[in-house]
């Protein structure tokens, strides 16, 4: 069984216990455990069910690379799925589930699919399934999507909160390992701004489990001095609990920061996702054990040699009383050799190596270890946990010599250099044939905003796998990574490590040599996603030989450890099938993020009402206050309606229009664009952006111009007011106005850079407020003095008027049809003039309105709403606009694209008015129906509704439609088809509905 | 994440804090051009390979266009310069040859 | 071909399976063949398909640089939708559509077509009134597609938060027929067919040149050797324009890169594909779990499967709005991959000014759901020489004419 040691522990305060629930069932813990540990120490072995067939799993790790040892965590709004228990820390109060079983981690009905292995090889869902075929989405789908998934989806809404930090570095130093600390040390040393960031939440990595020397001082103490060497350099910041994420273009570097994780009623971020500019990284990212690919390698209690050990060192847990161990290497020895040091039975070290270990097998022997050198595991006993060996000479097809009782096997495959980082923007590697494994090509590193190298490799990151070599390297790495961002490094030499030799490796990707295929069918290489050695045996067989193919066809490394753990044993599983070099199978492409981070944390602080910034006019306010119904409109919130109790929206649209028709209305139209364009060549530069004449314009007069894209599409409209000689003041539409000022600045600036021209963009200084309806004018007659008759001041022009005692810029320009001004104050003043309005006004029935009305009034008044009755694919001359494009003029945007044939063809459709016959409202985005079908057996149309509307006005439904050869079809009737529904007639009219002389607006 | 460096205002920085603005160099072409002309203008694209001019605009910075060169498959950046030129300045021609031997400026058209 | 059914693999179980023969054969290329298609990914395998199946030619080559199907074909968010605005578009899709509704039976390949319904959020009026409008050309097109309230979105997708302070959703457009398939299916589907069908696909090969005489194709140059062909046809998404080149023109196209996310599986969350174009992005779950994630491009030119981490963060913040739920999910892994933008952002199938050369390219970011309709009118437009109906409108004339097949007016940016 698994039980606490009464020694050992290194990083345990087993004076603090903690407590915590696995399954329901209370556990105790103590400070400093992982809930690996913890889980271990109280005999949980088997923690979750695999995904395919649903087997037994045990932790086989200790580390990132844990690949089953994944819970149900927390609750409510602190519940997270899939949260690795090998990288949890453990804290009072914890609650956790196994996952992906019903009814119960021991007993899952979806176990029976482990029973049907053998008919579920690789790929098999591609070869089945397929009839009847509606079964799929109704019958097989279903069923699969219940059995896979992992943890469960989150209920509630997320508790906690999270936030983004930046960073700027001259050497951002990854991990915090012996490697990390004395590349960090060496950078820091030389002057360089440094951040060392660890993703545990311990210094030193595995090097103190490991043992060994430097300069004569155990490796702890080495640790500790560097540590405190750090900590007093200005120049140096640490940070622990944070993973580099991710390494991305120009240095831009990922980090995640688990702030809370450990200690969740912590006020504050959960996470914190760092965004690191870095002149240069340092990956000291360490290396990750593989495993060895044997008959049942997946049963609880078979882990990896350097995980038995980390948790005997580190947590004082012991994995198993009796633990076969199994390598190709000597660092397993190590293992072997704490094990009994801690009092624990190692009845046997298989060494698959016909020649053995070297000085660590010497140290085991002494110890009394059995050492058996050419010997290997032809099949692990046991259903929930590891119950015993068989053993089998590694040269042959497994047959047993002898059967060894155990309940723990700790497996060593080699190990490979953690060179995800190096990889992500592009680094390149090499194969070690006697290393076995892909270390960094520091000739084809990533390179950067210069093309420079801008990430180094550092420790075992580089394939340096002895400590005097990993301390060389690391030294090297943080003067290079210092010299190449500026500073000079120190002529200091690295400290001198030292550690027990090594004997060569071997490389053993299948154990035994020659097992048979009812071995490798039981051979694990994903043991989340149960990928076997014959999986990828049979993905090669059927041609899928690509790597990435193998991989995608086996689902081999797509589980959550991102194939940590089985994508080297997989490779060259697939390199043997196919009888290649491993190098030219190659790899498949490593992927942010190192390992899963919180989509909170990508999401960061912006969320609920700041997920996006919200734009208030200065009248925003009295608005909220009165039950103003809001419509986003870009990053403004526009009124779309003041309902007053009881009226729906419609109504209350619909008694705006009538009120402002009869009498007086207000709109705030301070979302409208307002750009000032000045210079001696203004009046030039607005001949070229809008469609019409803007030069002759008068000063002191306004003209309402179209602007299209040099692609010749109608994109804004508005009003522009000549101020004097040099100014003109452009409207676009709300929306528009950061559009049409870049526009401006576009052409300004890489066009005809030396016409003398300004545009800036005042959109934000003013507020402006439309007072609307035949009272307008008695209305802005009682706030001033001066003269506002229509000789005075007539339609089409703006006057500066001060109104009480604000002063304001008045433009009598019309959207309704009605008598209108537009009164633009500065936005400081808005509130206290909109207030004045409505007291002046109350003698008038004031009605303020909101966009619907504006909308119904300008569609009865037959004017066109950009974004409506244009979408993109619309030219001014399709909504018979011709008289608001120059003739005279050579050139202006669009001029050209508007020649061309498409668009000067005759078939285009052309806007008109439209009526139905019944009075009622067309729906939006209907279609006029033609005759007959396409050459693709689509319905033939001859137009569609850009805008539809009941006016309240009228009393009747209203529509604009573009519509083929429309102009001239005045008073025919046309079909409008409606979804499910039979056509409804409607008659082509004139788009004028209201007051078609103009008779209310010019008195 | 791109780092670019304004040629007006001297900053350094992410390419966040930049708006991309498609091929530069484009001449334009009004309404006196060709078919062939007009419609190479706003649509045909070098979308080489390697290196590439292009216009940027600072446009949460100092809100100026800028151009720059750089190298679509490893993202290396030979330069940035002033939007108001016809061609490529000979100090970023220079940094590219030094770089990328052998190329020339519109080997396409 | 041995045939693909749950008694092959019960009897092949007996046997340890040792009895599946290749999925699709390694030929050496031969001189020359009727056909040559530059690109195995899913459009070029299902032209190649479609030529053999509908016009009887089988002589057919198709060339891959690197292995089949690995370009976006197995990079995508494997959304399959066809409510389109506009009336070329909608056709083509829809009948890449219903082509995948029998894919799987057609190809004797499960490629798990899950129509499992495609709802695309309206969060302003203006989207719903846009939406609506393309209800109602969907109901002309022969396209199902409905716009459904808020209440009708919670009730299919509970996991949605209607009421987001900044951008409720308002309604959706849903079509119930749109879905997701397994994208390595597809391709390696339409590859096990060809092959069976006496095509020799020719992986880790790579074109050199593109020769011609008199204007007119004669073969290609490859890394394998030079292979002759009466017709070509270049059908490489991301690499277009470099092909384009080797045959002496230029497409009005930008190669750009486009990203993607999954999150770590989890049980059944999401039955539905959400997308929210308002916000810029969408997510559907896989059959293993994840939730699949897209959102923008990057606004540069890019050949580096590579893009910028803030289109990330901008996707899955718009996406934490949407869905709460997942802020507590981990993101597993992100990608990229390099699509065509053409100028309308529509795709091109037709002649090109190298006579019998052919083209299918510039799906932006539509290349995976119109797999089946692409190949089956690139397929047309090889055998007969000139475009059928469905891919009339999509020829390169269109940018000298004006003639702009713009579903940007809909559809937002996300696909």
């Amino acid at each position: 069984m698994s039980t606490r040691l009464a020694t050992h522990g290194r990083l345990l305060d087993k004076s603090r216990p903690l407590t915590f629930t696995f399954n329901g069932k209370s556990f105790k813990g103590v400070e400093g455990d992982t809930l690996a540990s913890a889980l271990l120490a109280n005999d949980q072995m088997m923690i979750g069910r695999s995904f395919k067939y649903h087997r037994p799993r045990g932790l086989v790790a200790s580390g990132a690379e844990e690949p089953n040892g994944l819970v149900n965590m927390g609750e409510g709004g602190k519940f997270e799925p899939n949260q690795r228990v090998t990288t949890t820390e453990l804290f009072d109060g914890l609650t956790c589930k196994s996952q992906n079983h019903w009814p119960s981690l021991d007993y899952d009905i979806g176990a029976i699919n482990n029973h049907m292995a053998r008919f579920m090889p690789a790929g098999f869902y591609y070869k089945t399934f397929m009839f009847p075929r509606f079964a799929w989405k109704h019958v097989f789908e279903p069923v699969i999507r219940m059995s896979a998934g992992l943890g469960n989806a989150p209920k509630d809404r997320d508790a906690d909160t999270y936030e983004h930090f930046y960073a700027f570095v001259d050497v951002l130093v990854i991990g915090g390992g012996v490697a990390g600390l004395q590349a960090a040390k060496a950078a820091g040393d030389a002057g360089a701004k440094v951040l060392l960031i660890e993703q545990t939440a311990h210094w030193g990595g595995r090097a103190a489990v490991d043992g060994g020397t430097v300069d004569g001082v155990p490796v702890q103490a080495f640790i500790d001095a560097t540590i405190d060497a750090l900590d007093a350099m200005p120049n140096v910041q640490m940070r622990h609990r944070m993973m580099g994420a991710g390494v991305y273009d120009h240095g831009y570097v990922l980090g995640y920061e688990r702030l809370t994780d450990h200690a969740p009623k912590t006020a504050g971020p959960r996470h914190r996702l760092w965004r690191i500019c870095a002149a240069q990284t340092i990956t000291a990212t360490g290396a990750l054990e593989r495993g060895l690919s044997f008959a049942g390698n997946d049963i609880p209690g078979v882990l990896l040699a350097s995980a038995v050990r980390d948790y005997a060192v580190n947590f004082g847990v012991s994995v198993g009383d009796r633990t076969v161990v199994v390598t190709n290497n000597d660092d397993a020895y190590r293992t072997a050799i704490s094990l009994k040091e801690a009092g624990l039975d190692v009845p046997v070290i298989l060494d698959a190596r016909p020649t053995g270990g070297g000085a660590l097998a010497d140290a085991a022997r002494a110890l009394g270890i059995r050492v058996e050198n050419g010997k290997a595991i032809a099949s692990v006993q046991g259903g929930k946990r590891v119950t015993g060996v068989a053993i089998c000479d590694q040269a042959g097809e497994g047959a047993v010599l002898e059967e060894i009782r155990c309940d723990c096997v700790a497996m060593s495959g080699g190990w490979s250099p953690v060179v995800h980082l190096w990889s992500h923007c592009g680094g390149k590697l090499n194969w070690d044939d006697d290393a076995v494994h892909f270390r960094p090509d520091p000739d084809r590193p990533p390179t950067g905003a210069k093309g420079e190298a801008f990430v180094i490799t550092a420790g075992n990151a580089s394939g340096e796998m002895d400590l005097h070599s990993v301390l060389q390297d690391a030294d090297k790495a943080g003067k290079s990574a210092a010299k190449a961002s500026g500073h000079a490094p120190t002529r200091t030499a690295a400290p001198t490590g030292e550690s027990a030799p090594e004997a060569v490796m071997m490389a053993i990707w299948l154990m035994p040599h020659g097992a048979p295929i009812k071995l490798r069918a039981k051979s694990w290489l994903d043991y989340q996603n149960d990928v076997k050695v014959s999986d990828i045996q049979l993905a090669a067989q059927e041609g899928y030989e690509s790597v990435e193919h193998a991989k995608r066809y086996t689902t081999l490394g797509m589980a959550t450890d991102q194939g940590k753990l089985s994508n080297i044993n997989g490779l060259a599983t697939l390199a043997n099938a196919l009888d290649a070099e491993i190098p030219q199978v190659g790899t498949t492409t490593f992927r942010p993020p190192y390992t899963p981070i919180s989509m909170g944390a990508i999401g960061g602080e912006a969320r609920g009402d700041i997920f996006q910034p919200i734009r208030r006019t200065p009248m925003q306010g009295w608005h909220e206050a009165n039950n103003g119904d809001f419509e986003p409109v870009g990053h403004w919130r526009r009124v779309f309606c003041y309902p007053k109790a009881d009226e729906t929206r419609e109504q209350a649209a619909h008694r705006e229009v009538l009120a402002t028709r009869a009498s007086l209305g207000l709109l705030d139209a301070s979302t409208l664009g307002k750009i000032i364009v000045k210079g001696p060549d203004a009046g030039k530069f607005l001949d070229m952006l809008y469609t019409n004449m803007m030069s002759t314009l008068k000063p002191g007069r306004c003209r309402y111009g179209l602007m299209c894209s040099e692609n010749g599409f109608l994109m804004d409209d508005g009003v522009v007011a000549r101020i004097d000689d040099d100014t003109f003041l452009c409207h676009t539409t709300t929306g528009g106005a950061e559009r049409i000022h870049a526009h401006m600045e576009e052409w300004l600036q890489t066009e005809w850079w030396d016409w003398q021209v300004y545009a800036a963009n005042v959109t934000e200084q003013y507020a402006q407020i439309a007072v609307v309806g035949p009272n307008a004018r008695k209305l802005l007659q009682k706030l001033t003095d001066e003269d506002v008759s229509n000789d005075a001041f007539s339609f089409m022009g703006w006057s500066d008027l001060t109104l009480g005692h604000i002063k304001a810029r008045v433009f009598r320009i019309s959207f309704s049809g009605e008598l209108s001004y537009e009164i633009a104050v500065s936005a400081s003043q808005g509130r206290a003039l909109w207030d004045r309005l409505l007291v002046a006004g109350k003698e008038f029935g004031v009605t303020p309105y909101g966009t619907e009305a504006l909308h119904i009034m300008r569609a009865e008044k037959g004017f066109i709403m950009i974004g409506d009755e244009t979408d993109g694919t619309v030219i001014p001359q399709d909504l018979g606009l011709n008289w608001a494009i120059s003739k005279k003029k050579t050139d202006y945007l669009g001029k050209r694209a508007q020649q061309r044939s498409h668009m000067a063809d005759p078939d285009r459709w052309k806007l008109v008015g439209l009526k139905t016959l019944d009075g009622g409202t067309l729906p939006d985005g209907a279609y006029i129906v033609g005759e007959g079908v396409n050459a693709n057996g689509q319905r033939r149309v001859i137009g569609r509704v850009t805008s539809t509307y009941h006016s309240p006005t009228l009393g009747y439904g209203i529509a604009f439609a573009l519509l083929l050869h429309g102009p001239d079809r005045m008073g025919e009737v046309v079909n409008v088809a409606m979804i499910d529904d039979v056509d409804v007639p409607a008659q082509v009219c004139d788009l004028v509905f209201f007051d078609k002389d103009g008779e209310k607006q010019n008195v | 994440m791109l780092i670019l460096e304004c040629p007006y205002c001297g900053v350094t920085a992410e390419e966040t804090e930049f708006h991309g603005g498609g091929e530069a160099h484009l001449t334009r072409h009004g309404p006196d051009s060709s078919e062939q002309d007009f419609e190479d203008y706003l649509f045909q694209r070098e979308n080489p390979k390697g290196v590439h001019f292009e216009r940027w605009r600072h446009v949460n910075g100092c809100g100026k266009w800028l151009h720059a060169a750089r190298c679509t498959l490893t993202l290396e950046v030979f330069g940035t310069y002033n939007a108001q030129t016809f061609e490529p300045p000979k100090h970023i021609k220079d940094a590219i040859t030094a770089k990328r031997p052998g190329w020339t400026w519109r080997t396409f058209s | 071909m041995k045939r693909y059914s749950v008694f092959a693999i019960a009897r092949e179980a007996a046997r340890y399976h040792s009895g599946w023969s290749r999925a699709w054969k390694s030929p050496v290329p031969q001189k020359k063949y009727d056909v040559v298609i530059i690109g195995a990914g899913g459009h070029g395998l299902a032209t190649a398909f479609y030529l053999g199946k509908n016009f009887g030619i089988t002589n057919v080559a198709i060339i891959e640089k690197g292995w089949l199907g690995g370009g976006n074909t197995g990079r995508n968010t494997t959304i399959i939708r066809s409510n389109y605005l506009q009336d070329p578009s909608a056709a083509i899709y829809e009948k890449a559509r219903s082509l995948y509704e029998t894919m799987s039976q057609d190809l004797n390949y499960n490629v798990m077509f899950s129509p499992r319904g495609v709802m695309m959020l309206a969060q302003t009026e203006h989207e719903v009134r846009g939406y609506k409008r393309t209800a109602h050309a969907n109901a002309l097109q022969g396209v199902s597609t409905e716009f459904i309230s808020a209440d009708r979105v919670k009730e299919l997708a509970p996991i949605i938060n209607i009421s987001g302070p900044r951008y409720p959703v308002l309604g959706a457009l849903w079509q119930e027929r749109g879905g997701t398939a397994r994208h390595d299916a597809v391709a390696w589907g339409y590859a096990r067919a060809c092959s069976d069908m006496g095509m020799d696909i020719l992986q880790k090969c790579e074109v050199t040149g593109v020769r011609s005489i008199g204007g007119k194709v004669v073969g290609v140059d490859t890394t394998k050797g030079a292979i002759d062909c009466e017709k070509l046809a270049i059908v490489v998404a991301g690499n277009s324009g470099d092909i384009a080149r080797m045959a002496g023109f230029r497409l009005p196209m930008e190669s750009v890169a486009l990203q993607a996310l999954v999150s770590e599986p989890i049980k059944p969350a999401l039955d539905v594909v959400v997308m929210a174009n308002t916000v810029h992005g969408y997510m559907s779950q896989s059959d293993k779990g994840e939730m699949v994630i897209g959102g923008g491009t990057d606004a540069y030119n890019n050949y580096t499967q590579r893009g910028g981490f803030h289109h990330i963060e901008e996707t899955v913040r718009a996406l934490v709005e949407t869905f709460p739920m997942i802020s507590r999910l981990k993101m597993l892994r992100q990608w990229g991959g390099i699509v065509d933008v053409t100028g309308d952002r529509s795709p091109i199938i037709g002649t090109t000014p190298l006579g019998n050369c052919f083209i299918n390219c510039g799906w932006g970011t539509g290349g995976f759901k119109s797999i089946p309709g692409g190949g089956w009118a690139t397929a047309e437009l090889i055998a007969k020489g000139t475009p059928g109906p469905l891919c009339a409108e999509f020829g390169l004339n269109r940018f000298t004419e004006g003639r702009f097949i713009d579903e940007s007016v809909a559809a937002g940016v996300a696909h």
